[in-house]
């Protein structure tokens, strides 16, 4: 079984769990062996069951491990809970017992699932992707050594701007105005052939980049193989990056690649962006399909 | 200005639109003088081309004159008379070095739609739907042409629009669908759809060196028009029980040595499986109607060549492949390459080859497109080809 379908399951054993927590608190606790009402703690646990179990069945499956770090925090105050109900001489003591080894088992599994789930969701996510372009490996080199001339045919690059012969500063377009900066620096350098590089610790997002020109078998062309990757971070700054970088990235960069082969080929990227149109507003909503597809 | 847009399934409107400007360096603004409703534009009208939106402006048959050209720009200058042709191509890439324009890698900015649909993407298109670029199309007053540089044929002596139009698409289209057959001299042609584009395809054969060409429709006036103007031999397939029968019969039981579907994706169909094609089409479950296809297909003789100028969009079903591969047929298809045919083409009509201009059987102001649109498509008044006209 998937981490991801584990995660899912027990966002549905949370939300069983906070609707008979929810509605029927005495009975429950009469369950687990407590004898006195501690009918609003119980209802409150509930809730908080109910939180977890939902935000695991919504969230985005790359996105489930905060849902069930905060299920692993859960299973420590229920263990807590349940190691104070020991001291009350009222306390059903075989039925406490019980219940407790059942959420440390859960507890086991919770941990065990939120520590994969951190890991796949951290580790770094590269995309590949060749196109061939009739111009020669040195013209593709020498435009593209240029880091400047990124933003040119990859849209959601504001500015790049060469600080020394390796070094440059990226600027990228988050969504609502917001940015993405990094530094990077040029760590292999094969001119007309390859370049690569990395950005520099104290970035935004950790990203590295290669591209490399190899001239095609038919002699008029070259073929361009890139592969970028970043390291995906949490928090809200991820959720900027994930959406700079596209739930498809891969579609993105086979979409930058494919205006920089427009524009070395034709020297323009072809666009009906601006043409006239019978309706208001002259944008199409294919357009705008193309472009979330981008940049989305 | 005044452009044709679609307005939604079986429904077109002239509006008013504001005029095009330059947006790239290789574009050029053609002022058009005539411009033609093809019957690909009567897919688009029927709603069975997905991507189209609410006021896209249609057309993709137009001439004119240059009124602005980019600065990249340098072979046309404002005052030049052009044809301009459907598909949209740089020039520059792999298929436009191979003369394969309508496969052009860069002109297509909504690729990636096509790419989702068919794998990869073909060239940009005027007024033919999102997937095809969503270019604004050219039954209007004015249009943008992108790589006018590439495209556009200038016609400087003193040959009409009504002559030298059709160069944009239909003439070409059918050149190309013969020639694609391969036509050894003497051999026999079959054409199914005596439209347009049928008859160029007829009238080309003739050039190819075709022996006997054999034209199937179940339109009245346009058999006449194939029999009169093409020179055909004619089957009314509303007249016979079996079109592949007859053509066995006429063909000492081999079958013609190429099949041409000119009709493409919303043939007629008839019996049970006309009727299956419609139903499944009707709940969209099945894009394109191929009964003409499968006509072609079985009747075409051992080891001929299946030709398809008609327009297909989608998936199809009951396809004979098994025809296909135990017969050793040759399918050959694709949009037309348009480019690499204006100049020969041009010289045929210069040298009186050919005048383009029979088909024409209608001529009307840009404003009357809508009622156009549905003349064509009902065949109302005998309407085989319609020529528009901006500014009258």
């Amino acid at each position: 079984m998937k981490q991801q379908d584990l995660a899912r399951a027990l966002g549905w054993f949370s939300i069983g769990l906070g609707v008979a927590e929810l509605l029927a608190p005495r009975k429950f606790e009469k369950a687990i062996g407590v004898r006195k009402n501690h009918n609003g703690l119980t209802r409150s646990y509930g809730l908080r069951e109910l939180t977890a179990g939902i935000g695991l069945l919504a969230a985005d499956e790359k996105k489930l491990s905060p849902w069930m770090w905060s299920r692993v925090a859960g299973d420590v105050l229920d263990l807590a809970s349940l190691g104070s109900g020991f001291s009350s001489e009222r306390n059903h003591k075989g039925k406490l017992a019980l219940a407790s080894a059942a959420v440390l088992g859960v507890t086991v599994a919770d941990i065990l699932c939120s520590v994969q789930l951190t890991k796949e969701e951290t580790e770094p996510t590269s995309v590949r992707r060749a196109v061939s372009i009739r111009k020669s490996p040195q013209e593709l080199y020498q435009f593209w050594r240029n880091f400047e001339n990124l933003p040119r045919f990859m849209y959601h690059l504001e500015a790049v701007t060469v600080t020394d012969g390796t070094r440059s500063h990226w600027v990228a377009k988050g969504p609502a105005k917001t940015k993405v900066e990094w530094d990077a620096e040029i760590i292999d350098d094969e001119p007309n052939h390859l370049i690569a590089w990395q950005s520099l610790p104290g970035s935004d997002v950790e990203n590295w980049g290669t591209i490399r020109f190899d001239p095609a078998q038919n002699g008029k062309e070259t073929i361009v193989h890139v592969e970028l990757g970043y390291i995906p971070p949490g928090g809200a700054l991820g959720a900027i990056v994930a959406k700079l970088f596209g739930e498809a990235p891969e579609q993105q960069i086979k979409d930058d690649l494919r205006h920089f082969k427009q524009l070395m080929e034709t020297g323009e990227i072809p666009t009906t962006e601006g043409q006239s149109a019978g309706r208001a507003k002259s944008a199409t909503k294919y357009e705008s399909y193309v472009r979330d597809l981008v940049s989305a | 200005m005044k452009a044709n847009c679609w307005c939604g399934i079986g429904e077109v409107q002239v509006m008013d639109v504001p005029d095009p400007e330059i947006i790239n360096p290789r574009d050029a603004i053609v002022k058009i003088t005539s411009t033609a409703i093809c019957g690909s534009d009567l897919h688009l009208f029927d709603g069975y081309v997905p991507t189209m939106q609410k006021g896209d402006i249609l057309g993709h048959e137009f001439m004119g004159e240059i009124v602005e050209t980019g600065r990249n720009v340098k072979n046309l200058k404002v005052g030049d008379r052009v044809v301009v042709p459907f598909p949209i191509a740089c020039g520059n890439c792999y298929f436009c070095d191979k003369q394969m324009f309508s496969l052009c890698e860069n002109s297509n900015p909504n690729a990636s739609i096509a790419e989702k649909m068919w794998g990869h993407s073909p060239c940009g298109i005027f007024g033919y739907s999102h997937m095809t670029g969503g270019y604004a199309g050219g039954q209007a007053e004015y249009a943008r042409v992108p790589f006018a540089d590439i495209g556009p044929i200038k016609i400087e002596n003193g040959l009409t629009d009504e002559q030298v139009l059709f160069l944009s698409d239909i003439f070409p289209t059918g050149y190309m669908a013969a020639e694609q057959c391969n036509i050894q001299p003497g051999d026999t042609i079959a054409v199914w759809g005596c439209g347009p584009v049928g008859q160029f395809t007829i009238k080309s054969a003739w050039m190819l060196g075709a022996g006997r060409v054999i034209a199937i429709d179940e339109i009245p006036e346009r058999l006449r028009m194939a029999k009169e103007q093409g020179r055909a031999e004619i089957i009314d397939r509303n007249e016979v029980d079996s079109v592949a029968e007859v053509l066995n019969e006429m063909t000492g039981g081999r079958g013609p040595d190429a099949t041409i579907d000119a009709v493409g994706m919303e043939a007629s169909g008839h019996g049970l499986l006309g009727t299956y094609d419609r139903i499944k089409q009707a709940m969209r479950m099945e894009t394109d109607r191929i009964s003409a296809l499968r006509e072609c297909i079985m009747s075409c003789r051992n080891g001929g060549t299946v030709s398809i100028p008609g327009v297909y969009g989608g998936f199809v079903d009951k396809m004979p492949l098994g025809s296909i591969m135990n017969r050793s047929l040759t399918i050959k298809t694709g949009q037309t390459h348009v480019h690499r045919y204006l100049r020969p083409l041009l010289e045929r009509i210069k040298k009186g080859d050919i005048d383009p201009s029979f088909v024409i059987t209608h001529t009307m102001p840009l404003t009357d497109a809508p009622e156009g649109y549905k003349m064509f498509r009902d065949h109302d008044d005998e309407c085989i080809k319609i020529v528009l006209k901006p500014g009258r």
